[in-house]
């Protein structure tokens, strides 16, 4: 019997092939967004996860020199000689072919063995004979620039772009010889009885890259978000494409149950049904997705190099645990999505009519349960942004905020379309609008699908325009000085300002150390006074003579993080004694930051040198050629404000490259949701079209008022997406960010961005309704006619 | 002690990236640019004890039995490696030489190893002749003399802190400190130190010991000192209770064949060198180690000196667990001489 009802079930697939291409399209291409974010995330995460292991920057502290001078050679040694097991890395950058390499030397007798012994190698990767025939390991897609080193090269796909692993000796000659070493990676086991560290040393518990991996986080999070959204449009195209299938099944289940078929086993089969589609279509999905992710991901591995200096692989690799949630989600989704058809398959009559107006009164009934589903989400979500707090809270109200949004929509939909009605007069646009509101219930899933997919573009872009915007705002406000020097020594810094004295307008010394408050790391900066921070620092709070009670010593300045962490607000008495007078942001900083005027820094720490120079200048590029020249300053050593902001905006530029590709992506996906709908509805759609065609509406005329009906719910779905979008905007910016980094993103509104969008969003609509109508158009009267002939 | 020459050649092979016996291949490559052993070499003192960079090969290698207040037979071991892969020494990072020390201590019931790897031309790890001074790292061998040093090294969960006073002469293995290894006549320069009487501390997990004892330093050098089919040996040391010494050691062929080497090192210091067959070494019992069987109580015989004694490890588990790995323990000595020393063994 199984085999009779199987074949009755597939029978319907079999007459509405575009049905079944809708589900299992809504199925592939929501598990493709999905997967397709996450298999960026996860790589880029195992990519830095690799690259701070090899460089141990995160779980293996570091020796540094407590003046912050240059770790030497000669130091390496005593430290070595005193029994601590340090390991010394090169690092700098040469340009090969043109192109900048960062050259990482390691000593491979030293290396922590917990570091290699991750990458599963010994001591002796870097090749058989480090001297005579050394090895260098580089990602693959570098190897061509790099064949000129004169270097046996190995290709690995987990190494990091533009990066190239080799033994200390052959870096060492590389970079030309030195005698300076980047950083000394502590062992984490020392030997037994070691003597204490000489003063003059310090560790370093958290690398840089810790700080890198909380700002990279939050890239993640907000992609994630975007994944999720993307699925949830996916979803709603499944939602309807079985809601749909169910409600024209039902004439079927009907004839099944009256035949004697248990409506358990009628139900097992439904779900073993739907359980292969999202299998099938899950697969297609994962491998779809992998096809986005690959295409995409050399864009953000460039944006999270550029941006956070953390550095991803550029390729691929297939990992188990994508598949496998790829997979779960295909399934988990289309188990949500089928749970409403189910249900009501379940409370189902025995005798049922299966007619379109009784579908859209049924329907009708349905936009009002789902009204009143959103306004219980909405009130939840009131509940959860009052009464929650936390991460899950934060993501918890987004949901609540959008789903309800999406289930408000056929009610707020059918309300315009009862008041144009209204309000038509003439007998055509009053028909044009019932019968507009009479297709409401097929369409209604689509067009969630597609205010979801808006909402979601307008809120990401959104969201990362006003990161932008934020950033460089940041940028120009923190880099106030036009060149930054970074002196070796105390000897270099006063040559450099005897150099400097009469070249400069301003030159601001930069001294900070690094202290634990409440527990956690924190630096403590002195800044003079000086205009130009009076004028350009981002104080988001402060007492009215800010800036002359600091210079006066009477109070500090917190970095938002920290004020947040610990709860202080303007006025209060801090754990050092100090009167909090005023905040101001540090975007992506994962230690607090606090900041005392100079002359109480000095005379809180004397023993810090003053080594960063801020330099006001007219001529930045002048001065930055002359310092070059005078002082041979290296990259790090000399910054110029200009390019550094420069290169940040262009980072910012590729970040909108991939925001955008998967804009448009998800509103191919609404737009085909549309398509498939319309095509759906076509065929049921003659009888209706059919006496208007008799009462003199040529066929023409008619495919134009269709492709006007989806323009005209097009646009209000998107004035209606607008301000849902507006609001994920903030919910992530103002509640999952401070929730997750401690920090709060100012949003902006981009009004032309938006219009874009919509237009964008018409279009879509546009191409999704012109084959349709073309087919309407080209419909032959004959099968109109056959409308009466077959009336009964 | 051609004994250690395979795990200095395995130091070559560890810098290969091929910690394993397929690493010993590499070395032939460029060894005819290094010196080679020669016989009737005078050996020029205190320079001698210093490094040798145009050999490929050399070590410093140090055993020590102890006992403490409560009579609890210990050993140390203190050895610094070194190899080359070019014949020459170079100031800087890109130097073609290395170090690889090794430090252990073995109780009846614990053993304990630590391992440090080093370039040469940093300053890092390196021998200096006069004053004496061998170091790794915080471990170091260093005295005005060779006759008077102290020693030290420490390792995750143990250090020791010992002085080491000679009480007799150095002595000279083969003919005359040109020592062969095979039937074919590659051979090595190798001298002793067996007369040290040792005292201090050791740090074990449990707290501070003071112990006394003797101790055995041997220095060797060569260049491709093996035959390619040479994969493994036993190594003996032994302080007799009548003050004298032996030392002897069977090479293990790959065709099953073995050459044996013995000096007997009578308590003034005079020696006397048998050469191959003159030893006769059986493995009596085994124990499982790490994963292996290894002899760990064997019969040694020199007829001709009427020695016919077993050898018994105080700790069966004294297995190296360094990146070149091997057994290496303080010894028992019961039969026709008493007394105690050390064992060593690779290729199990």
């Amino acid at each position: 019997m199984n085999g009779d009802v199987g074949r009755a079930l597939w029978s319907h697939w079999r007459r509405n092939p575009w049905q079944l291409i809708t589900l299992l399209a809504g199925i592939a291409l929501s598990t493709a967004l999905w997967s397709g974010v996450q298999a960026i995330n996860a790589e880029a995460r195992a990519s830095y996860a690799f690259a701070s292991d090899v460089l141990g920057a995160a779980d293996v502290a570091r020796v540094r020199k407590a003046d912050g001078a240059v770790i030497s050679v000669a130091d390496y040694v005593a430290l070595r000689r005193a029994g601590w097991p340090v390991s010394p890395v090169l690092e700098g950058k040469i340009d090969i072919d043109g192109q900048p390499f960062r050259i990482v030397g390691i000593d491979p007798l030293t290396f922590p063995t917990t570091l290699t012994g991750r990458s599963g190698e010994g001591p002796g990767f870097l090749g058989d004979d480090p001297l005579n025939a050394p090895i260098a390991i580089a990602h693959p897609d570098d190897l061509p620039e790099l064949a000129t080193l004169n270097i046996q090269l190995r290709a690995d796909e987990t190494r990091p772009r533009g990066s190239v692993l080799m033994d200390i000796a052959q870096a060492d000659r590389l970079l030309g010889p030195r005698g300076r070493i980047e950083r000394l990676l502590l062992r984490p086991q020392l030997p037994l009885g070691v003597a204490e560290l000489p003063e003059k040393y310090q560790i370093a518990q958290t690398g840089v890259k810790t700080d890198v991996a909380r700002l990279t986080q939050s890239f993640h999070l907000n992609l994630t978000a975007f994944g999720l959204l993307s699925f949830a449009v996916g979803i709603f195209i499944v939602y309807g494409a079985v809601g749909l299938a169910f409600e024209q099944r039902r004439g079927v289940f009907r004839t099944l149950r009256a035949l004697g078929v248990p409506l358990r086993r009628l139900v097992i089969l439904l779900v073993l049904e739907l359980g292969i589609f999202a299998i099938v279509a899950g697969f297609a999905g994962v491998a779809l997705g992998y096809v986005i992710a690959a295409a995409l991901l050399p864009d953000v591995a460039a944006t999270l190099r550029g941006l956070y200096g953390a550095d991803v692989a550029g390729q691929l690799q297939l990992r188990a645990t994508w598949w496998l949630s790829g997979l779960a989600m295909a399934l988990a989704g289309t188990a949500i999505a089928a749970g409403a058809a189910f249900f009501k398959l379940l409370r189902m009559p025995m005798l049922s009519f299966n007619h379109p107006r009784a579908m859209s009164l049924g329907a009708q009934n349905a936009g009002k349960w789902l009204a009143f589903c959103a306004i219980v989400l909405f009130l939840a979500g009131v509940g959860v942004a009052v009464f929650g707090n936390g991460l899950v809270a934060g993501f918890a109200l987004l949901a609540c905020l959008l789903i309800g949004a999406a289930f408000s929509l056929p009610w707020i939909l059918a309300q315009c379309l009862f008041l144009a009605e209204r309000r038509a007069r003439a007998p055509l646009a009053q028909w044009f609008w019932a019968d507009t509101r009479q297709q409401l219930p097929g369409l209604s899933m689509a067009l969630m699908a597609l205010l979801l997919a808006m909402a979601a573009n307008v809120g990401v872009s959104t969201m990362v325009s006003s990161f932008r915007l934020t950033f460089v705002d940041y940028l120009d406000q923190r880099l106030v000085s036009d060149l930054y020097v970074n002196a070796k020594d105390i000897e270099q810094a006063e040559e450099l300002m005897r150099f400097l004295d009469g070249r400069f307008d301003a030159v601001l010394p930069i001294v900070s150390v690094e202290a634990r408050i409440g527990g956690l790391p924190a630096e403590i900066y002195g800044v003079s006074d000086h205009p130009i921070y009076r004028e350009n620092w981002p104080v988001l709070a402060a007492i009215p003579e800010v800036w002359d009670e600091l210079v006066a010593g009477k109070g500090v300045l917190a970095s938002e993080q920290l004020a947040r962490r610990e709860g202080w607000s303007i006025g209060s008495t801090l754990p050092t004694g100090d009167r909090l007078i005023g905040t101001y942001s540090d975007y992506g900083n994962a230690s607090g930051q606090m900041i005392l005027g100079i002359a109480l820094f000095r005379e809180r720490y004397p023993e810090v040198p003053e080594l960063r120079f801020g330099l006001v200048t007219e001529t930045p590029a002048a001065l930055e050629e002359q310092l070059r020249a005078e002082f041979n300053l290296d990259e790090e050593a000399l910054i110029n404000q200009r390019e550094l902001k420069e290169f940040s905006i262009r980072i910012f530029e590729r970040t909108f490259s991939v925001t955008a590709a998967l804009n448009i992506l998800t509103l191919s996906v609404a737009g085909l949701a549309i398509l498939i709908s319309l095509l759906t509805l076509a065929t049921m759609r003659l009888p209706q079209l059919a006496p208007i065609w008799a009462l003199g509406m040529t066929r023409v005329q008619l495919s134009r008022l269709e492709v006007l009906r989806a323009l005209c719910l097009a646009s209000l779905t998107s004035v209606f997406a607008l301000p849902v979008g507006l609001a994920l905007a903030w919910v992530l910016l103002a509640v999952v960010n401070v929730e997750a980094f401690g920090w709060r993103l100012p949003m902006y509104i981009f009004p032309v961005d938006y219009l874009k969008l919509g237009l964008l969003t018409l279009c879509a609509a546009f191409l999704a309704a012109l084959w349709p109508a073309i087919k309407l158009a080209r419909t032959e009267p004959q099968s109109l006619l056959k409308v009466f002939s077959n009336e009964r | 002690m051609s004994a250690r020459i395979l795990i200095i050649i395995a130091l070559v092979g560890l810098m290969a990236g091929m910690a394993h016996a397929q690493g010993f291949a590499g070395l032939g490559r460029d060894a005819s640019a290094f010196s080679q052993p020669m016989r009737g070499k005078e050996f020029d003192f205190p320079r001698d004890h210093g490094a040798h960079p145009d050999f490929q090969i050399e070590w410093w290698y140090l055993t020590a039995n102890l006992t403490d207040a409560a009579g609890r037979d210990l050993g140390l071991q203190w050895t610094l490696f070194r190899s080359a892969l070019a014949p020459e020494a170079r100031v800087g990072w890109d130097s073609p030489q290395f170090w690889m020390g090794h430090a252990a201590v073995t109780t009846p019931d614990q053993h304990l190893v630590a391992e440090r790897l080093a370039r040469d031309g940093i300053g890092q790890a390196g021998v200096i002749a006069d004053p004496f001074e061998a170091w790794i790292d915080d471990w170091q061998m260093v005295g005005d003399t060779f006759d008077s040093m102290q020693l030290r090294a420490s390792g995750p969960q143990f250090s020791y802190d010992v002085t080491l006073e000679a009480t007799g002469p150095l002595v000279f293995h083969g003919e005359a400190g040109y020592s062969q290894k095979s039937a074919s006549g590659r051979a090595s320069y190798y001298y002793s130190q067996p007369f040290f009487e040792v005292a201090g501390k050791l740090v074990l997990p449990e707290g501070e010991v003071e112990v006394t004892g003797t101790a055995w330093l041997d220095r060797e050098w060569a260049s491709q000192p093996l035959a390619a089919t040479q994969v493994s040996w036993d190594w003996f040391s032994m302080v007799f209770d009548s003050g004298a010494r032996m030392m002897g050691f069977t090479l293990h062929d790959s065709d099953g064949s073995d050459y044996t080497q013995a000096t007997w090192i009578a308590p003034d210091g005079k020696t006397e060198a048998f050469p191959n067959g003159s030893l006769n070494a059986t493995a009596l019992e085994w124990s499982a180690v790490s994963g292996r069987d290894v002899p760990t109580k064997w019969r040694v015989q020199l007829l001709e000196k009427q020695v016919d004694v077993v050898v018994e490890a105080v700790n069966t588990q004294a297995w190296m667990t360094t990146s070149v790995q091997y057994w290496e323990g303080p010894v028992r000595i019961k039969g026709s001489h008493a007394g105690h020393g050390y064992l060593e063994m690779t290729g199990y």
